[in-house]
Parts: structure tokens; C-alpha cells; sequence
């Protein structure tokens, strides 16, 4: 189970938090003026990132907030969280293997 | 190819077994193929074979990064079964039911196919509105599948227990022509029906690049093996097929999560099926080896680490120990994870991409093992014709642009 720091509530259970996909998708603000292939772009397809991945969360059983975060996904270990609104903090150099 | 028959084994068998030769070759890259398939899964291996056999293609190569069958194919619970609610999934699933079921004799491969019959349950009464409504869906499409009382499901599989527990078992469908295979045989037979056709199996040979020409068409891969030309490829890469495509700049609708299944120590023969719930979240069969195989549900996150959380697989041993309270001392051996790509509508893609000469089979999410000879088959023909063959031809990229959704996610309700 990981250990999800929330930014603001601090470190707690996976358990608490729920997954909400790939972050900083921004919806367009004029959803008429958007073409097929467009909205196609922004409900379905996904980088699916293999290595440092931004994406959201949701502190759901507790404060109940969303805040993004940056995780690697070979190793699922989180090398950042932060709140919305807020642009990625630049991503630390890869951990290294575990030996 | 040696082939397999009552009369070699026993000839074998009197000489000691010592003149047996490997079921394939260990191939180097050749620097040019007619076709080229990435991923050397049971998908990518028949989807050679079929190259071979079908369409003649006389230059196959597998490419695989790892060892064949290292994938999902050696890390899924083997259940199969066809009984999907839209036509086009009863279509293509029972396709490759069908191919199931003389698989064994077309490769000269004993797959262990065995129609055991796989008993879904339902615990509630929505799960009892859903199910018949897939046992009358199916039924019109010709698959077959019957709604079973709870006092029924128990006659068919007498360690279920269906009254004292919290979600009891109001009834459950049987599609009896499901079951399970084998399926490192899967991977074996394939590859060695498919060497013997000619096709070079490549394992420890990772694609790293794809090059395309002038016109935007693929001409070679490149690969820690060397570069190899080639007009046709066909990623069947699984949990990593977003990770090939972004080296043309292909994104795919997938996410890819870790799913997890874990087997028990040994036990006389006593689980006569398969078991599926998807309500209390478990899938359970018994193996010719005697372990129970058990599957368990994706985790919350994506992720390549071919592992996931322990609370998910223990959330399976629950509801496995509450249906079947005899398993409940039993313990377990091994636990894994794989990595599987999931669609939104959770119904695969079989098709050709924006790319000329660049092909796609995945998305099969966590039910991909069931379809291995129907989307190796379909894939072929994708491939060698340059357009789908009609029973995979809505399975494309474009039906999330097109509205056109094959919406097994919102059918089941749950990961299947």
C-alpha cells in the first residue's frame, strides 16, 4: 500500500485517497467551438506515461481535496505533491535502483 | 518439427526421452522482414503463426524483449469464456471460443483446453437483472449460457457456500463451453507451430525506435538487437503498448494498472469450474497441479511494476474464504502482478493506426488470455489484408471519436 502525502494533510494510507487519472487536462472553455477528434483527445486518449507520471488525486476520506502529484510509475514512488492550480515542480533525477 | 502423437511418445518414452529436440530455433535478427511482429505473448506469437499458416507471409519475426510467455500470458488465471453482452464482444469473443476448442489439434500442441464451465454469481438483485440479461443477450447470439438457481449453482459446484454470508448467492449464469487452458501451452504451441512455419522467434530484443520513410509509412524497427527493415508491424505489446506507439507519436485511449492473481499450495482435485463474482470481487479455479488459482482486481493507480498492493489480493482471499469457507486454512504460495491495458469502454482495439504499415491488438485489459487465439487470428488478417476482417473491424482507435463505444465497462460494471 503507498503512503500518499496529501498537501494538506500530510502523509496517510493509500486506502484514504482516491486515483483520478492523468493531470493538467484542461477542459475547453468553448465546448461548442471543439471538433470530434478534439473532445476524443481529451476524454480518451492518455500519455500513459512509463517514468515520471503527473496525475491527480483525491484526498476522498479525509479533507476530501484534489492535488496532483508526480510519481514514477516503474517504481510507484512519489516524487512530489502538490496543489492544484500550482504548475509541476520540475522532476527530482531518477532514484536510484534498489540494490 | 517433431511431431506429437500416442506412437512418438511412447517411441520417445522407450528410448529414454533423449532424442527430443527443441520445440524452436533460437533465432538472430535477419535484416529484413515481410512483417514484424512487437510482443511475444500467446497474442504476438499466433498472430505469426496465422501470418504463416493463413496468409502465406514467408518472412515473420517475434519480437520479444523479454523471454516468450514472460508476459501476461504466463501471469493471467486462464479462464475462458464468451459470454459478453454486445453482439460485436459475443462475436469476437466466441470467435475465439471456437478456435479454442480444436486449438490443440491445429497446432499439434496439447493446450489443456478444458470446458469446465465458468459459473458467474450474483449476490444481489441487480446483479440477478444484469445477469439474465447477458444469459438472453447471449442466447440470441448463438452463445451459449444459462441462469442457474442458487440451489442449482450449488449442485454444480458443491464447495460454494450460497445462505449464511453477507452477500448470499440469489443465482449465477453458466456458460458451459468456458473454461480454462494452459497457458504457458499457449505460448509454446503457438511458437513452435509457428518456427516450424518458418518464423524467427527473437526473444531479449527490445524495440527502441520505429522508422518511417518519406511518405510517413514504417520502413525498419530499432531494436537493441540491430536495426531490421520492415513494411508491416504489429505491436501486440500489452501493458507497454502506449510506451511503443509514443515512439511514432501515437497516443492510445489506455492506462495500464497492475492486476494481481496468486496461487495456493496444492490440493487434491475439489473445485469442479471456474467462479467468478464480480460483485464480492473474485475469480477462482483449481489447476491440473492442484493449486488453486486466484485472481484478484487491478489497483487503484497505473503503473508498470508487474506488482500491486497486498490489501488487493487479500480483499480477494476474503471473498474467496466467504464463498468457499472449506479454503479457508488453506495457504497460499505465490503472488504476482501484471500489467494490463485497460480502455475506457474496456472492449480491446484490433486495428490498423494512422500510420501506414503500423498495426495495433491491444486494450484487452483484464480479459485478454480468453481471446488469445480469436485476436491473434483477427490481428493476422488485419495485417496481411490492410483492413479488419468484419468481426473486428468496430474494434478500431476511432470509435472513441466516432461515438461508436463497445461499453462491456458499463455491461459488467466491473473490471472483467
Amino acid at each position: 500500500m503507498l503512503l500518499i502525502s496529501c498537501p494538506y494533510c500530510g502523509a496517510r494510507p493509500e486506502l484514504e485517497f482516491t486515483h483520478g487519472g492523468q493531470a493538467h487536462l484542461a477542459r475547453a472553455r468553448e465546448p461548442a467551438a471543439v471538433g470530434a477528434q478534439d473532445w476524443a483527445d481529451f476524454l480518451y486518449m492518455r500519455d500513459n506515461t512509463r517514468g515520471v507520471h503527473a496525475e491527480r488525486w483525491r484526498h476522498t476520506h479525509g479533507c476530501g481535496r484534489f492535488f496532483n502529484a508526480l510519481r514514477d510509475t516503474t517504481n510507484d514512488q512519489f516524487i512530489a505533491t502538490y496543489r492544484l492550480g500550482e504548475p509541476p515542480p520540475a522532476a527530482a533525477p531518477e532514484p536510484e535502483a534498489m540494490p | 518439427m517433431q511431431r506429437f502423437s500416442a506412437l512418438s511418445l511412447l517411441g520417445r518414452a522407450l528410448g529414454g526421452h533423449r532424442s527430443w529436440t527443441p520445440q524452436w530455433r533460437r533465432a538472430a535478427p535477419q535484416a529484413a522482414y515481410d512483417a514484424i511482429i512487437v510482443g511475444g505473448g500467446g497474442h504476438g506469437l499466433g498472430t505469426a503463426y496465422y501470418l504463416a499458416a493463413e496468409h502465406r507471409l514467408r518472412k515473420v519475426a517475434v519480437l520479444e524483449k523479454g523471454w516468450i510467455g514472460g508476459g501476461n500470458t504466463g501471469r493471467n488465471t486462464t479462464i475462458i469464456r464468451s459470454n459478453y453482452l454486445f453482439d460485436e464482444s459475443a462475436a469476437l469473443y466466441d470467435h475465439a471460443l471456437q478456435l479454442w476448442e480444436t486449438l490443440s489439434q491445429t497446432l499439434n500442441y496439447n493446450v489443456m483446453f478444458s470446458p469446465r464451465g465458468v459459473m458467474m454469481l450474483a449476490h444481489t438483485v441487480h446483479d440477478v437483472q444484469v445477469i439474465k440479461r447477458h444469459v438472453h443477450a447471449n442466447r440470441a447470439n448463438g452463445v451459449d449460457n444459462q441462469w442457474l438457481s442458487a440451489q442449482q449453482a450449488k449442485e454444480f459446484c458443491p464447495p460454494l457456500n450460497i445462505g449464511d454470508i453477507r452477500y448470499p448467492v440469489l443465482g449465477a449464469a453458466l456458460q458451459r463451453r468456458g473454461g480454462t487452458a494452459r497457458h504457458d501451452a499457449v505460448a509454446w504451441g503457438y511458437a513452435r507451430a509457428a518456427d516450424a512455419l518458418g518464423v524467427d522467434i527473437i526473444e531479449n530484443c527490445e524495440v527502441s525506435g520505429i522508422r518511417r520513410n518519406e511518405h510517413g509509412a514504417v520502413e525498419a524497427v530499432e531494436t537493441t538487437r540491430g536495426l531490421i527493415r520492415t513494411p508491416r508491424i504489429g505491436v501486440s505489446a500489452a501493458g507497454h503498448t502506449s510506451v511503443v506507439m509514443k515512439m511514432v507519436g501515437v497516443r492510445l485511449p489506455l492506462e495500464s494498472y497492475p492486476l494481481q492473481a496468486l496461487v495456493s499450495e496444492p490440493v487434491k482435485p475439489v473445485f469442479p469450474c471456474v467462479v467468478m463474482s464480480n460483485t464480492v470481487h473474485a475469480y477462482i479455479s483449481q489447476s491440473d497441479k492442484g493449486e488453486l488459482v486466484i485472481g484478484a482486481g487491478t489497483d487503484a493507480y497505473t503503473s508498470y511494476t508487474q506488482r500491486g498492493g497486498l490489501h488487493i489480493s487479500a480483499h480477494a482471499l476474503e471473498a474467496v474464504c466467504e464463498l468457499f469457507p472449506i479454503f479457508r486454512r488453506l495457504r497460499m504460495l505465490r503472488n504476482w502482478g501484471g500489467i494490463v491495458d485497460v480502455t475506457p469502454d474496456r472492449s480491446p482495439i484490433i486495428a490498423k493506426t494512422p500510420v501506414p504499415g503500423l498495426y495495433v491488438n491491444c486494450g484487452w485489459g483484464t480479459g485478454g488470455f480468453k481471446a488469445t487465439p480469436g485476436a491473434a487470428h483477427l490481428f493476422a488478417w488485419t495485417i496481411a489484408h490492410d483492413e479488419p476482417h468484419p468481426i473486428n473491424a468496430p474494434f478500431t482507435i476511432e470509435r472513441f471519436r466516432d461515438g461508436h463505444l463497445i461499453d462491456e465497462a458499463a455491461a459488467a460494471a466491473v473490471a472483467h
